[in-house]
């Protein structure tokens, strides 16, 4: 890595003060899982460039907790993963979580790797990653390098104007929960709803999220699932052990009797955003679920769009939310 | 273990130096040459009388900073630059080069250490936020010339093939091991699952966790 400076800060004042200073010259660094494979990379382009000052916010007590307040769960921004999956309090009343938290990355990673990193992570696209490809949309660039390129791992749906997918494990998961982050801003704080922070490449190509470069994310807030709520999350990689998701999905439902009631369908790595498929939800709610689960998955990717490579992620984003249904039916 | 109760303390005998960087102590014997180089080039001094002054220079900013740490039981001041990994550092500054690497991008698991005794990937932290931890390396596990349990369990077994990820296994193996004494297969390959050995002696290495299970 080139050198940069490091800054270790004790309070989000001060760390939200230095990214008012700093904007693009500044990132926030938690676990840097994401953070130090770019940086070590350089993959620059016109409007990317790596971070000149660090600011380390591990130090700061306010964002490492995981606690129950008024029957919602809220967690600090550097809480790790690896908290998350241990956590009696998340294993006992949101399984569907502690379940997605698991299946991130491997020990190593989970042991530093926090919430809010995983859902502020870049793109998973090997042309945006790559400092060859200078050119990228991304990148501020004029040119998708996927669309004509290598593409067996990119979007299926949502892709016009950049193809990349977005990896988190914890976003689906955490949409499925109808999940709030909290920015804070040198103003103040503003909650928004998980759902409405992610950002597609026809509102911005050069982000993944609505944060400015003076914003952090520094609480996700998970209300209580309704009574009977049942979660699961089903992540299909190509190499099993440790992998990003080719897809995944995050379903979030509750039962009564044989119904699927206010169902929530969240997939990942088939689109530039953690997807959630109102048409497979509108075909479940309010029927017997093992009856719907065929349509269900059918309605899933009406109007997908596979490139020249990955075609099989249709068939497969089906298989997962079978597989997902077939599970909490 | 006793390694991990140690506090780095500054007038412990057992503290050891860096060799190729300034510590404050070192700094303060060589001082009467050192001191001039240094007001010449006017670089600023990272060398800070306590911790509070460190805190208060580190929420400042630095490019450079000295870091105590703990590895394998003895407490070590080194002065680093902001940018260098933990492995870096290990391998370059302190001749630790047990850990491995490889890859250098968090995916293969050869640079496996434990921080506060929990498997880390080295490469992918810096060694300025290890100030205050306690790391243990492939190093530390040996008492003296007899292998650590887990060591002989990967030798007796076969553990490897040409052995260059083999340390990051064991590390990962030590991780799983002082957490959970007996665990099932599943709960091994989970805790093996972030380290790739490319010879795949991967059947050879899962029955070497397991026998090491079976010593404690």
């Amino acid at each position: 890595m080139k050198a940069f400076t490091y800054y270790k800060v004790n309070s989000v004042p001060k760390a939200v003060s230095l990214l008012a200073k700093y904007g693009e010259k500044a990132a926030i660094l938690a676990g840097g899982s994401d953070l130090f494979g770019i940086m070590k990379d350089r993959p620059e382009g016109p409007k990317f460039k790596m971070p000149q000052r660090l600011i380390d916010i591990k130090g700061i007590k306010d964002l490492n907790y995981i606690k129950d307040r008024k029957g919602s769960l809220k967690i600090g921004a550097a809480a790790t993963l690896s908290e998350i999956v241990s956590s009696d309090l998340i294993r006992e009343k949101y399984p569907l979580l502690a379940h997605a938290a698991a299946q991130v990355g491997v020990p190593q990673i989970r042991n530093v790797g926090t919430l809010a990193g995983n859902l502020c992570q870049r793109p998973r696209c090997w042309y945006f990653r790559r400092s060859l490809f200078t050119d990228c949309l991304r990148k501020g660039g004029g040119t998708c390098y996927a669309l004509d390129g290598e593409n067996q791992y990119h979007a299926v749906i949502g892709g016009n104007g950049c193809c990349m997918v977005y990896p988190s494990d914890m976003a689906p998961a955490l949409i499925a929960l109808n999940a709030r982050v909290e920015i804070a801003t040198a103003k103040g704080t503003k909650m928004v709803p998980l759902e409405q922070f992610y950002v597609g490449p026809r509102t911005n190509l050069l982000r993944e999220n609505i944060l400015s470069p003076q914003e952090m994310v520094v609480t996700v807030e998970i209300p209580k699932p309704a009574a009977g709520n049942k979660g699961v999350y089903v992540k299909l990689k190509e190499r099993d052990a440790f992998d990003f998701a080719l897809v995944s999905v995050a379903v979030s439902l509750t039962r009564k009797g044989n119904m699927a009631v206010n169902p929530r369908v969240v997939f990942g790595g088939i689109a530039p955003v953690p997807l959630r498929s109102i048409r497979a939800e509108a075909v479940l709610n309010g029927k017997d679920l093992k009856v719907a689960i065929p349509e269900a998955c059918k309605a899933a990717m009406d109007g997908a769009h596979p490139l020249k490579n990955n075609g099989y992620k249709v068939d497969a984003a089906r298989g997962v939310l079978e597989q997902a249904l077939g599970l909490l039916a | 273990m006793s390694e991990k109760e140690q506090e780095p303390r500054e007038d412990e005998n057992k503290e050891k130096q860096s060799r190729m960087n300034v510590s404050r102590r070192g700094f303060l014997k060589g001082v009467g040459t050192g001191a001039v180089s240094v007001a010449l080039t006017g670089v600023p001094l990272v060398l800070p009388p306590d911790a509070a002054d460190a805190a208060e220079a580190l929420a400042a900013g630095v490019k450079e900073s000295t870091v105590r740490l703990n590895v394998n039981g003895a407490a070590y001041r080194v002065k680093v630059k902001s940018h260098w990994t933990l492995l870096e550092v290990l391998r370059r500054e302190m001749a630790l080069t047990g850990s491995k690497k490889i890859c250098d991008r968090g995916s293969c698991g050869a640079c496996t250490v434990l921080m506060d005794g929990k498997p880390i990937y080295a490469c992918s932290r810096l060694a300025i936020e290890m100030d205050g931890k306690t790391i243990t390396t492939i190093e530390g596990l040996a008492d003296g010339e007899t292998p650590h349990p887990i060591q002989s369990a990967f030798m007796q077994n076969d553990g490897f093939q040409c052995g260059f990820c083999t340390s990051g296994f064991i590390m990962s193996t030590k991780g799983l091991l002082d957490k959970n004494p007996r665990p099932n297969s599943d709960e091994i390959k989970e805790a093996l699952s972030g380290n790739i050995c490319r010879c795949s002696a991967y059947r050879k290495i899962l029955a070497s966790a397991k026998a090491a299970t079976q010593k404690g």
